[in-house]
């Protein structure tokens, strides 16, 4: 490949995600709406999709303010963090044969050294608020994003240890026949939910916990700092939904009436349909109930689940 | 894990469930004749005002938005100099119609009394008189009350005895 066309799609992808980001301000509202029996944003524009510009616009012109007491370069710093390092686990996310930014051969270890930066945003945003609820929710991000690190990791492995490989590439190339969500069902399930506690989206939003923190680590941010944030989880979810798709449930292989990058596309974006139906539907669980659930129940769950595979794969193989 | 699988599943099927939202201006909402909104003052079968100036309204309103003063024509009859009602302070309780002895006050159901100045939600009496009888089609204080206010005689009225003559001893 040239270098043009290496640029093009490291432009591309980056198009492509953050207007999904946006645009899932207008899909999160309607869904939710017609979930609950309502109809939602539906005036300005064609079916109410120029909210995501009157939503962008309200963010850019609202007062960006950094409170005297906070650490102010810090402060400033968190929100970049969440969607640099969001965007940069998107680089080795394969959307078709040839088309990934950079085809790295620990492609899955990448992805998972940069979903766990996300907590820096986190825990710096929350202490250079300078402010107890933002602290607190600081203190329950790390945590329980340190909980859920553990096993969505471990989670993945029997996909790698079926796959023989960490290229994300191979690993899609690894489904031709049956795609993983077959041989790997519990992997599969605890990387969701670990995938949940990592973009700390409802019911796992703990570090936000709007009824008891006061929107937690971020209620001292405005303006598009805080929009920053804001469009950092909607490209976690994007993120967690095409990893989801891509390890477990065969990434671009489909039929082949479709051409392969719509494949992903729309098994993504039904991922990303299951997390705002997970928003609508439950609720959120205490936080010892939550770090409980992690440690003594699923992180026996999934080391059970990589001996079984383990040793399924060894006797295949004898 | 089944119950939470189960709640995602019925809160999905809700996407299909008829929606309960009206789009407000170019469909309306059916409002029930009884309901509570904006306040007229209502007028008599033959066209005269209802409204006595009793001050009953005004005592009764417990946020004190109706104002009037009372005056008479030469007939007799009491009517409101002004009356005016400011609905930046109302509260559309309706206790104003419960107090009216003469049906004259009625809340109707009408909500869009948006305004873009506060001081054009103060409404004078040019603006809360209708040309209408209301919840109450036929009724006519002065045919039912002592008074002759040029609408019928002392005595005339229906069920109404004959004024006593207090100078007689006679029964």
């Amino acid at each position: 490949m040239t270098v043009m066309q290496h640029i093009w799609i490291v432009l591309g992808v980056l198009f492509v995600f953050l207007n999904i980001a946006a645009g899932l301000i207008w899909v999160e509202r309607r869904l939710l709406a017609m979930w609950q029996d309502r109809l939602g944003p539906n005036r300005a524009g064609p079916l109410g999709l120029f909210i995501v510009l009157a939503d962008t616009l309200k963010l850019f012109f609202k007062e960006d303010w950094i409170p005297p007491f906070a650490d102010k370069w810090v402060f400033i710093l968190a929100p970049a963090i969440v969607v640099a390092s969001v965007l940069m686990g998107l680089a080795i996310v394969p959307f078709a044969p040839g088309i990934v930014v950079a085809d790295l051969n620990v492609g899955l270890m990448f992805f998972l050294a940069m979903s766990s930066l996300g907590v820096y945003s986190i825990v710096l945003g929350g202490w250079a608020s300078n402010n107890k609820y933002s602290l607190l929710g600081a203190l329950r991000g790390a945590s329980q994003m340190i909980a859920y690190e553990v096993f969505m990791g471990l989670s993945l492995m029997g996909v790698v240890m079926l796959s023989k490989s960490f290229n994300l590439t191979d690993i899609v190339a690894a489904q031709e026949n049956m795609w993983f969500i077959v041989t790997q069902p519990v992997g599969f399930v605890i990387f969701f939910i670990a995938g949940l506690a990592e973009t700390h989206r409802l019911p796992f939003d703990i570090p936000e916990a709007e009824s008891e923190l006061i929107a937690g680590f971020h209620s001292e941010y405005s303006g598009m700092k805080f929009g920053m944030f804001f469009i950092g989880e909607y490209l976690g979810i994007s993120l967690i939904s095409a990893m989801t798709v891509t390890l477990f449930f065969g990434g671009w292989l489909g039929p082949a009436f479709l051409p392969p990058v719509v494949w992903f596309f729309l098994k993504t974006f039904v991922f990303i349909g299951i997390f705002i139906l997970m928003r609508a539907s439950l609720p959120r669980p205490r936080y010892d109930q939550l770090i409980g659930y992690g440690w003594k129940l699923l992180l026996p769950l999934v080391l059970l689940n990589l001996l079984v595979t383990g040793a399924i794969a060894l006797w295949l193989r004898s | 894990m089944i119950s939470h699988l189960r709640t995602m599943w019925l809160v999905f099927i809700h996407l299909f469930k008829k929606k309960v939202t009206i789009e407000y201006p170019e469909k309306r909402v059916e409002l029930p004749p009884r309901w509570r909104g904006r306040i007229v003052l209502t007028k008599d079968p033959d066209g005269g005002e209802r409204c006595v100036g009793c001050y009953l309204c005004a005592a009764a309103c417990p946020v004190d938005c109706i104002a009037l003063q009372a005056t008479e024509t030469e007939e007799g009859r009491r009517y409101p100099e002004f009356f005016r009602i400011n609905f930046s302070r109302c509260i559309f309780c309706g206790y104003c119609e419960e107090a009216c002895p003469t049906y004259a006050i009625q809340l109707i159901p009408d909500f869009e009394m948006a305004e873009y100045k506060r001081q054009d939600l103060v409404y004078e009496k040019e603006d809360l008189l209708i040309n209408s009888q209301g919840k109450y089609p036929g009724y006519n204080f002065y045919n039912v009350a002592g008074l002759d206010a040029g609408v019928k005689e002392k005595g005339k009225g229906k069920d109404e005895e004959k004024p006593v003559d207090v100078k007689s001893l006679l029964p």
